[in-house]
């Protein structure tokens, strides 16, 4: 079945502007599409939706809900080839980046980074080190570790990224 | 040298053996490490959420060394790139800096852009020097064909890291492994990505971005693929079973940290150097090192 046509009423002109005002999305008009991203990376050689090239046309073009809605937005793996590559500077990786970072602010967000960002508001880090593993670690002659996320939910809670991340838990 | 030493989450959570390696063989290299307790996570994770707050999370981090007036080691290349990163942007971003400044002033820290944030492997490469490591190699591992996996993020974005070494083709960590004698065989996936970034969004792509370098090294028969971050180790290592079942094949290939060959160079005895918590067991390795050097006891 051939791709559905693209309706131009639908799309959003004002998209790319929304990207070049987010960090990291600075650079996306610069693309002229040679490829060079899609042609590189190591997600596409395995999963065709995941198509840098593709999903900054789309951006370019407003196809906002097209680009926000999909799974592959969370797929870059961040491995920088893409970006050490591009011949125009797009900053191929960072752009990736600011476009999951609208999504969450649209309330897209994918439920693994909920999790592992709860976890760091929790403990200071991302696996708590409780009192069993620093006995371990101090019979092992480890320095013991602490597991404290009062910095973090600070930090969280005023940036603002606690909106999206859940409310800090109580307590530590 | 004396770094504060960045242990960051997923190394005493799952890469001990990294960790015990290290602090055996910093001293032998004169490298002091100075334990941090106020360090939290370094902030990769929520970058993809916000990145501001990565880069407040990064900067305060950054902000605790600089009280104490030390460079940062990093054993993780997920937290030396995000504390890299932020480091480079707010040396860079008067503005930015104002802007993180005043998120740090509300929990009593200031970002004054005072240090250096570099990987361990770095500072074995630039600080320490292959020469005198090539010096205190007492045990030289010459029978052992390793590849080096250097892992994206310990080189990349190479803006970053004034381009310390090359985006494509790397070499800092093969003359490392030289450095203690062995061969560090040139194969063609060496910069591969393990695919560990987006291993919690697709397992399945995932473990198929592994299967490319374990397949390679299949081909290349190598004894050893030689790691620096515990989450491409999470991938080759501790997946490696996964992916030989996804996949109905066979690898068999050890993932040692280079900290772990590079401490039996230099004649720590292997059973202080946490090998049993590798997953793939470097049995024949160790075996063949007894067989050659006969078993290396503890000084004194």
């Amino acid at each position: 079945m051939a791709e559905k046509a693209i309706i131009v009423k639908d799309l959003d002109a004002g998209f790319k502007y929304r990207v070049t005002e987010e960090p990291g999305g600075e650079h996306l008009m610069k693309c002229y599409a040679c490829g060079t991203c899609t042609a590189s990376c190591p997600v596409r050689a395995i999963e065709e939706s995941f198509n840098p090239r593709k999903i900054i046309r789309m951006a370019i073009l407003g196809m906002k809900d097209e680009v926000l809605n999909s799974d592959f937005v969370w797929l870059c793996s961040t491995c920088y080839i893409c970006q050490e590559r591009c011949p125009q500077d797009v900053v191929i990786t960072e752009l990736m980046n600011a476009l999951k970072n609208i999504a969450v602010k649209e309330g897209i967000i994918h439920p693994g980074y909920v999790a592992q960002a709860s976890e760091i508001a929790k403990f200071g880090r991302l696996y708590e080190i409780d009192e069993f593993a620093n006995k371990k670690r101090e019979k092992m002659g480890l320095p013991i570790l602490k597991s404290e996320g009062k910095d973090v939910q600070a930090i969280y809670k005023n940036t603002g990224a606690d909106k999206y991340i859940g409310k800090s838990e109580e307590g530590k | 040298m004396k770094y504060a030493f960045f242990l960051g989450c997923t190394i005493p959570a799952r890469a001990v053996n990294y960790e015990v390696s290290t602090r055996k063989i910093a001293p032998k290299l004169g490298i002091e490490l100075v334990d941090i307790p106020d360090f939290t996570c370094c902030g990769f994770p929520v970058k993809s959420v916000d990145s501001f707050t990565t880069l407040v999370l990064a900067a305060k981090n950054i902000a605790i060394a600089e009280e104490k007036g030390l460079d940062i080691v990093t054993l993780c290349n997920g937290c030396v790139v995000t504390l890299a990163e932020a480091d480079h942007e707010l040396k860079h971003n008067e503005e930015l800096k104002k802007k993180v400044n005043k998120q740090l002033k509300k929990i009593g820290r200031e970002y004054k852009g005072t240090i250096q944030v570099k990987h361990l492997a770095r500072v074995l490469y630039e600080d320490v020097g292959i020469e005198k490591i090539k010096q205190e190699v007492t045990f030289p591992l010459d029978d052992f064909k390793l590849a080096a996996h250097y892992g994206c993020h310990y080189f990349k974005p190479s803006l970053v890291y004034g381009r310390f070494d090359d985006p494509e083709f790397p070499n800092s960590l093969d003359e490392l492994i030289e450095a203690t004698g062995a061969p560090s065989i040139n194969y063609e996936t060496k910069t591969e990505c393990c695919g560990g970034g987006i291993l919690g969004i697709s397992e399945d792509i995932a473990l198929q971005m592994a299967r490319v370098k374990l397949d390679d090294l299949k081909i290349e028969n190598a004894d050893a693929l030689i790691s620096i971050c515990p989450f491409c180790s999470v991938m080759y290592d501790a997946n490696q079973k996964s992916v030989e079942k996804k996949f109905e094949t066979e690898y068999g290939i050890p993932v040692l940290y280079y900290t772990q060959i590079l401490g039996l160079a230099l004649g720590i005895p292997a059973d202080e150097l946490e090998f049993k918590r590798n997953r793939i067991k470097p049995k024949e390795i160790l075996k063949r090192f007894d067989e050659k050097y006969g078993t290396v006891k503890a000084e004194e």
